[in-house]
Protein backbone atom coordinates (compact mmCIF):
# COMPACT_ATOMS: atom_id res chain seq x y z
CA UNK A 1 0.00 0.00 0.00
CA UNK A 2 2.86 2.63 0.76
CA UNK A 3 4.44 1.66 -2.34
CA UNK A 4 1.42 2.19 -4.22
CA UNK A 5 1.33 5.77 -2.42
CA UNK A 6 4.83 6.31 -3.08
CA UNK A 7 4.89 5.70 -6.75
CA UNK A 8 1.40 7.88 -6.73
CA UNK A 9 3.86 10.81 -4.85
CA UNK A 10 6.21 10.94 -7.21
CA UNK A 11 4.42 10.23 -10.35
CA UNK A 12 1.70 12.52 -10.19
CA UNK A 13 3.69 15.93 -9.55
CA UNK A 14 5.34 15.12 -13.18
CA UNK A 15 1.58 14.43 -14.80
CA UNK A 16 0.09 17.56 -13.41
CA UNK A 17 3.39 19.65 -14.78
CA UNK A 18 2.97 18.24 -17.74
CA UNK A 19 -0.76 18.88 -18.36
CA UNK A 20 -0.18 22.53 -17.27
CA UNK A 21 2.61 22.78 -19.66
CA UNK A 22 0.11 21.29 -22.70
CA UNK A 23 -2.51 23.87 -21.15
CA UNK A 24 -0.05 26.92 -21.85
CA UNK A 25 -0.40 29.34 -25.19
CA UNK A 26 3.12 30.45 -25.67
CA UNK A 27 1.85 33.74 -26.56
CA UNK A 28 0.38 34.12 -23.17
CA UNK A 29 3.92 34.42 -21.79
CA UNK A 30 4.17 37.54 -20.39
CA UNK A 31 6.65 40.27 -22.36
CA UNK A 32 9.28 40.82 -20.35
CA UNK A 33 9.68 44.53 -22.07
CA UNK A 34 6.25 45.56 -20.22
CA UNK A 35 7.92 48.54 -18.35
CA UNK A 36 11.01 48.89 -20.18
CA UNK A 37 11.81 51.75 -22.90
CA UNK A 38 10.41 51.02 -26.25
CA UNK A 39 13.12 50.12 -28.58
CA UNK A 40 13.27 53.06 -31.17
CA UNK A 41 12.13 52.33 -34.99
CA UNK A 42 11.75 53.96 -38.43
CA UNK A 43 8.88 52.21 -40.33
CA UNK A 44 8.53 53.63 -44.22
CA UNK A 45 4.89 53.92 -44.71
CA UNK A 46 2.85 52.10 -47.92
CA UNK A 47 1.68 55.84 -48.56
CA UNK A 48 5.24 57.03 -48.92
CA UNK A 49 5.84 58.88 -45.74
CA UNK A 50 7.95 57.60 -42.72
CA UNK A 51 7.34 57.06 -39.04
CA UNK A 52 9.64 57.62 -36.60
CA UNK A 53 8.93 56.16 -32.43
CA UNK A 54 11.78 58.51 -31.12
CA UNK A 55 9.39 62.11 -32.31
CA UNK A 56 6.14 60.52 -30.73
CA UNK A 57 7.86 61.40 -27.44
CA UNK A 58 5.30 63.10 -25.11
CA UNK A 59 2.67 61.15 -27.15
CA UNK A 60 0.81 57.67 -26.03
CA UNK A 61 1.88 55.45 -28.90
CA UNK A 62 -0.39 52.29 -30.20
CA UNK A 63 1.77 49.89 -32.17
CA UNK A 64 -0.33 47.51 -33.52
CA UNK A 65 1.43 44.20 -35.66
CA UNK A 66 -1.23 42.58 -38.23
CA UNK A 67 -0.93 40.81 -40.99
CA UNK A 68 -3.44 40.24 -44.12
CA UNK A 69 -3.13 36.52 -43.76
CA UNK A 70 -4.41 37.02 -40.20
CA UNK A 71 -7.63 35.61 -40.26
CA UNK A 72 -10.68 36.33 -38.57
CA UNK A 73 -8.12 38.56 -35.49
CA UNK A 74 -6.70 40.89 -37.32
CA UNK A 75 -9.95 42.02 -39.62
CA UNK A 76 -11.94 41.57 -36.83
CA UNK A 77 -10.19 43.87 -34.49
CA UNK A 78 -9.49 46.75 -37.64
CA UNK A 79 -12.50 48.62 -37.08
CA UNK A 80 -11.22 49.45 -33.48
CA UNK A 81 -8.21 50.65 -34.54
CA UNK A 82 -9.19 52.73 -37.15
CA UNK A 83 -12.59 54.18 -34.57
CA UNK A 84 -9.48 55.00 -31.66
CA UNK A 85 -7.47 56.72 -33.97
CA UNK A 86 -10.52 58.90 -35.51
CA UNK A 87 -11.29 59.31 -31.83
CA UNK A 88 -8.07 60.57 -30.06
CA UNK A 89 -6.14 62.27 -33.55
CA UNK A 90 -6.04 65.12 -31.99
CA UNK A 91 -5.11 64.52 -28.35
CA UNK A 92 -1.45 63.48 -27.95
CA UNK A 93 -2.10 59.72 -29.50
CA UNK A 94 -0.66 58.23 -32.20
CA UNK A 95 -1.50 54.39 -33.91
CA UNK A 96 0.49 52.76 -36.07
CA UNK A 97 0.42 49.66 -37.53
CA UNK A 98 3.33 47.56 -38.55
CA UNK A 99 2.88 45.17 -41.07
CA UNK A 100 4.36 41.67 -40.31
CA UNK A 101 5.81 39.14 -43.02
CA UNK A 102 2.74 40.04 -46.03
CA UNK A 103 2.82 40.66 -49.35
CA UNK A 104 2.42 44.36 -50.64
CA UNK A 105 -0.64 44.13 -52.61
CA UNK A 106 -2.54 41.85 -49.88
CA UNK A 107 -1.15 44.23 -47.16
CA UNK A 108 -2.19 47.45 -49.23
CA UNK A 109 -5.74 45.51 -49.95
CA UNK A 110 -5.86 45.46 -46.47
CA UNK A 111 -5.70 48.77 -45.94
CA UNK A 112 -8.01 49.70 -48.32
CA UNK A 113 -10.59 47.28 -47.13
CA UNK A 114 -10.71 49.09 -43.57
CA UNK A 115 -9.90 52.45 -44.91
CA UNK A 116 -7.00 52.83 -42.61
CA UNK A 117 -5.98 56.47 -42.14
CA UNK A 118 -3.53 55.74 -39.15
CA UNK A 119 0.51 55.17 -40.42
CA UNK A 120 1.26 51.90 -41.96
CA UNK A 121 4.02 50.40 -42.88
CA UNK A 122 5.67 46.97 -43.77
CA UNK A 123 8.00 45.10 -40.92
CA UNK A 124 10.67 45.07 -43.31
CA UNK A 125 13.32 41.94 -42.31
CA UNK A 126 10.71 41.77 -39.02
CA UNK A 127 13.54 44.11 -37.00
CA UNK A 128 10.49 45.69 -35.41
CA UNK A 129 8.66 42.68 -34.68
CA UNK A 130 11.93 40.73 -33.30
CA UNK A 131 12.66 44.36 -31.21
CA UNK A 132 9.64 43.85 -29.26
CA UNK A 133 9.26 39.75 -29.25
CA UNK A 134 6.41 39.56 -31.56
CA UNK A 135 5.30 36.09 -31.34
CA UNK A 136 2.28 35.97 -34.00
CA UNK A 137 -0.08 38.28 -35.02
CA UNK A 138 -1.81 40.47 -33.93
CA UNK A 139 0.29 41.90 -31.10
CA UNK A 140 -0.70 45.53 -29.52
CA UNK A 141 1.36 47.18 -27.71
CA UNK A 142 0.80 50.78 -25.89
CA UNK A 143 3.66 53.44 -25.49
CA UNK A 144 3.42 56.09 -22.34
CA UNK A 145 4.36 59.25 -23.17
CA UNK A 146 7.98 58.19 -21.36
CA UNK A 147 8.55 55.92 -24.37
CA UNK A 148 7.68 53.33 -21.75
CA UNK A 149 6.08 49.73 -22.85
CA UNK A 150 3.04 49.75 -20.43
CA UNK A 151 0.67 47.19 -21.86
CA UNK A 152 1.36 44.21 -24.69
CA UNK A 153 -2.00 42.65 -25.70
CA UNK A 154 -1.80 39.39 -27.61
CA UNK A 155 -4.45 38.51 -30.12
CA UNK A 156 -7.62 40.23 -31.44
CA UNK A 157 -8.07 43.72 -29.13
CA UNK A 158 -11.63 45.20 -29.12
CA UNK A 159 -12.29 48.79 -28.64
CA UNK A 160 -13.24 49.02 -25.59
CA UNK A 161 -9.80 47.72 -24.27
CA UNK A 162 -7.94 50.49 -26.74
CA UNK A 163 -9.63 52.85 -24.93
CA UNK A 164 -9.53 51.61 -21.83
CA UNK A 165 -5.82 51.78 -22.31
CA UNK A 166 -5.36 54.71 -23.70
CA UNK A 167 -7.27 56.68 -21.43
CA UNK A 168 -5.47 54.98 -18.51
CA UNK A 169 -1.91 56.56 -19.83
CA UNK A 170 -3.35 59.42 -21.14
CA UNK A 171 -3.98 60.50 -17.42
CA UNK A 172 -1.33 58.66 -15.56
CA UNK A 173 0.59 61.03 -18.11
CA UNK A 174 -1.00 63.83 -17.31
CA UNK A 175 -1.74 64.74 -20.34
CA UNK A 176 -5.80 65.85 -22.21
CA UNK A 177 -8.18 63.49 -22.78
CA UNK B 1 71.61 45.83 -60.06
CA UNK B 2 69.57 44.27 -62.40
CA UNK B 3 70.56 41.17 -60.56
CA UNK B 4 69.25 42.46 -57.26
CA UNK B 5 65.54 44.38 -59.65
CA UNK B 6 65.04 40.47 -60.49
CA UNK B 7 64.94 38.52 -57.27
CA UNK B 8 62.87 41.17 -56.01
CA UNK B 9 60.14 41.05 -58.72
CA UNK B 10 60.45 37.01 -57.66
CA UNK B 11 59.59 38.14 -54.15
CA UNK B 12 56.77 40.10 -55.39
CA UNK B 13 55.50 37.57 -57.55
CA UNK B 14 55.94 34.92 -55.29
CA UNK B 15 53.96 36.89 -52.57
CA UNK B 16 50.71 37.25 -55.25
CA UNK B 17 50.86 33.97 -55.75
CA UNK B 18 50.46 33.01 -52.05
CA UNK B 19 47.90 36.04 -51.47
CA UNK B 20 46.04 34.65 -55.19
CA UNK B 21 46.01 31.46 -53.87
CA UNK B 22 45.91 31.60 -49.92
CA UNK B 23 43.26 34.83 -49.27
CA UNK B 24 40.21 32.95 -50.97
CA UNK B 25 40.48 29.91 -48.69
CA UNK B 26 41.06 32.20 -45.35
CA UNK B 27 38.16 34.05 -46.25
CA UNK B 28 36.08 30.80 -46.95
CA UNK B 29 36.99 29.62 -43.84
CA UNK B 30 36.02 32.61 -42.02
CA UNK B 31 32.76 32.62 -43.50
CA UNK B 32 32.24 29.27 -42.25
CA UNK B 33 33.27 29.71 -39.17
CA UNK B 34 30.38 32.68 -39.03
CA UNK B 35 28.06 30.40 -40.30
CA UNK B 36 29.18 27.47 -37.78
CA UNK B 37 28.64 30.50 -34.75
CA UNK B 38 25.10 31.20 -36.30
CA UNK B 39 23.98 28.14 -36.33
CA UNK B 40 25.39 27.09 -32.85
CA UNK B 41 23.48 30.28 -31.65
CA UNK B 42 20.35 29.59 -33.42
CA UNK B 43 20.30 25.97 -32.38
CA UNK B 44 20.14 27.24 -29.14
CA UNK B 45 17.32 29.80 -29.14
CA UNK B 46 13.21 28.32 -29.53
CA UNK B 47 11.38 29.51 -32.45
CA UNK B 48 8.69 32.20 -31.25
CA UNK B 49 6.57 31.01 -34.28
CA UNK B 50 6.99 27.34 -34.62
CA UNK B 51 6.21 24.22 -32.49
CA UNK B 52 9.17 22.62 -30.60
CA UNK B 53 11.48 23.49 -33.64
CA UNK B 54 14.91 25.60 -32.97
CA UNK B 55 15.71 28.73 -34.88
CA UNK B 56 17.90 26.51 -36.63
CA UNK B 57 15.97 24.72 -37.45
CA UNK B 58 12.65 26.28 -38.56
CA UNK B 59 12.06 26.92 -42.64
CA UNK B 60 9.73 29.60 -41.14
CA UNK B 61 10.45 33.15 -42.77
CA UNK B 62 11.28 34.68 -39.17
CA UNK B 63 13.50 32.49 -38.08
CA UNK B 64 15.42 33.10 -41.40
CA UNK B 65 14.99 36.74 -40.08
CA UNK B 66 16.11 35.75 -36.50
CA UNK B 67 19.31 34.22 -38.28
CA UNK B 68 20.09 37.29 -40.42
CA UNK B 69 20.07 38.94 -37.02
CA UNK B 70 22.43 37.06 -35.48
CA UNK B 71 25.04 36.79 -38.38
CA UNK B 72 24.67 40.60 -38.23
CA UNK B 73 25.61 40.65 -34.96
CA UNK B 74 28.20 38.31 -34.69
CA UNK B 75 29.79 40.80 -37.26
CA UNK B 76 29.41 43.49 -35.76
CA UNK B 77 31.41 41.59 -32.87
CA UNK B 78 28.93 40.57 -30.37
CA UNK B 79 30.07 37.68 -28.46
CA UNK B 80 27.87 34.49 -28.60
CA UNK B 81 26.30 35.20 -24.99
CA UNK B 82 25.56 38.80 -26.05
CA UNK B 83 23.46 37.52 -29.04
CA UNK B 84 21.37 35.01 -26.61
CA UNK B 85 21.05 37.56 -23.72
CA UNK B 86 20.08 40.17 -27.19
CA UNK B 87 17.21 37.45 -27.81
CA UNK B 88 16.14 36.89 -24.49
CA UNK B 89 15.80 40.62 -22.99
CA UNK B 90 13.20 40.82 -26.00
CA UNK B 91 11.63 37.66 -25.91
CA UNK B 92 12.01 36.25 -22.04
CA UNK B 93 14.12 33.36 -20.89
CA UNK B 94 11.43 31.23 -22.86
CA UNK B 95 13.32 31.44 -26.10
CA UNK B 96 16.13 30.06 -25.05
CA UNK B 97 16.18 26.09 -25.38
CA UNK B 98 18.18 25.65 -22.36
CA UNK B 99 17.15 27.17 -19.14
CA UNK B 100 19.89 29.66 -18.10
CA UNK B 101 21.96 27.93 -14.37
CA UNK B 102 20.38 30.30 -11.49
CA UNK B 103 17.75 30.78 -9.60
CA UNK B 104 14.97 28.02 -9.50
CA UNK B 105 16.27 26.77 -12.81
CA UNK B 106 19.17 24.98 -11.01
CA UNK B 107 16.66 22.21 -10.06
CA UNK B 108 16.02 21.37 -13.46
CA UNK B 109 19.73 20.90 -14.03
CA UNK B 110 20.45 19.25 -11.26
CA UNK B 111 17.74 16.77 -10.72
CA UNK B 112 18.18 14.38 -13.29
CA UNK B 113 21.85 14.13 -11.27
CA UNK B 114 19.81 13.55 -8.29
CA UNK B 115 17.51 10.86 -9.31
CA UNK B 116 19.84 9.08 -11.92
CA UNK B 117 21.79 7.69 -8.78
CA UNK B 118 17.69 6.83 -6.91
CA UNK B 119 16.57 5.09 -10.13
CA UNK B 120 19.41 2.79 -10.70
CA UNK B 121 19.36 1.82 -6.76
CA UNK B 122 15.38 1.60 -6.87
CA UNK B 123 16.04 -0.54 -10.48
CA UNK B 124 18.85 -2.42 -8.75
CA UNK B 125 17.61 -3.62 -5.62
CA UNK B 126 14.13 -4.21 -7.51
CA UNK B 127 15.35 -6.38 -9.69
CA UNK B 128 17.84 -8.33 -6.96
CA UNK B 129 14.67 -9.37 -5.53
CA UNK B 130 13.04 -10.09 -8.08
CA UNK B 131 15.67 -12.31 -8.52
CA UNK B 132 15.65 -14.18 -5.19
CA UNK B 133 12.18 -14.39 -4.60
CA UNK B 134 11.83 -16.19 -8.38
CA UNK B 135 14.89 -18.63 -7.15
CA UNK B 136 13.09 -19.37 -3.89
CA UNK B 137 9.33 -19.96 -5.91
CA UNK B 138 11.78 -22.21 -8.42
CA UNK B 139 13.56 -24.16 -4.98
CA UNK B 140 13.03 -28.26 -5.29
CA UNK B 141 11.83 -28.56 -1.58
CA UNK B 142 8.54 -27.03 -2.95
CA UNK B 143 5.80 -28.51 -2.13
CA UNK B 144 3.64 -29.64 -4.89
CA UNK B 145 -0.03 -29.37 -3.76
CA UNK B 146 -2.06 -29.46 -7.06
CA UNK B 147 -2.30 -33.32 -8.92
CA UNK B 148 -1.12 -31.89 -12.13
CA UNK B 149 2.26 -30.72 -10.71
CA UNK B 150 2.41 -34.22 -8.73
CA UNK B 151 1.97 -36.24 -12.12
CA UNK B 152 5.10 -33.77 -13.79
CA UNK B 153 7.37 -34.05 -10.94
CA UNK B 154 6.68 -38.24 -11.17
CA UNK B 155 7.10 -37.51 -14.81
CA UNK B 156 10.45 -35.90 -14.40
CA UNK B 157 11.15 -38.05 -11.91
CA UNK B 158 11.27 -41.35 -14.85
CA UNK B 159 13.74 -39.62 -16.71
CA UNK B 160 16.27 -38.78 -14.07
Amino acid sequence: MLKKILILVAVLPVLVLFAYALTLDQRSIPSPLVGRQAGDFTLSLFDGGRFTLAEQRGKVVVINVWSSWCIPACYNEAPALEAVWQRYRGQDVAVVGVNYQDREAAAREFLARFRYTFPNGPDVGSKVSIEYGVRGVPETFFIDRDGRIAYRHVGEISLPILVQQIEQLLHESGGTS
Amino acid sequence: MRQHRRSWLAVLGLTGLVMVCFVPLALGATASDLEARVRDIAAQLRCPVCQGLSVADSPSELANEMRTLIREQLQQGKTSAEVLDYFAQRYGEWILLAPPKHGFNLVIWVLPFVLLPIGAATVYWGARRWVRSSAATESPSRRLDSPYAERLQRELDSYR
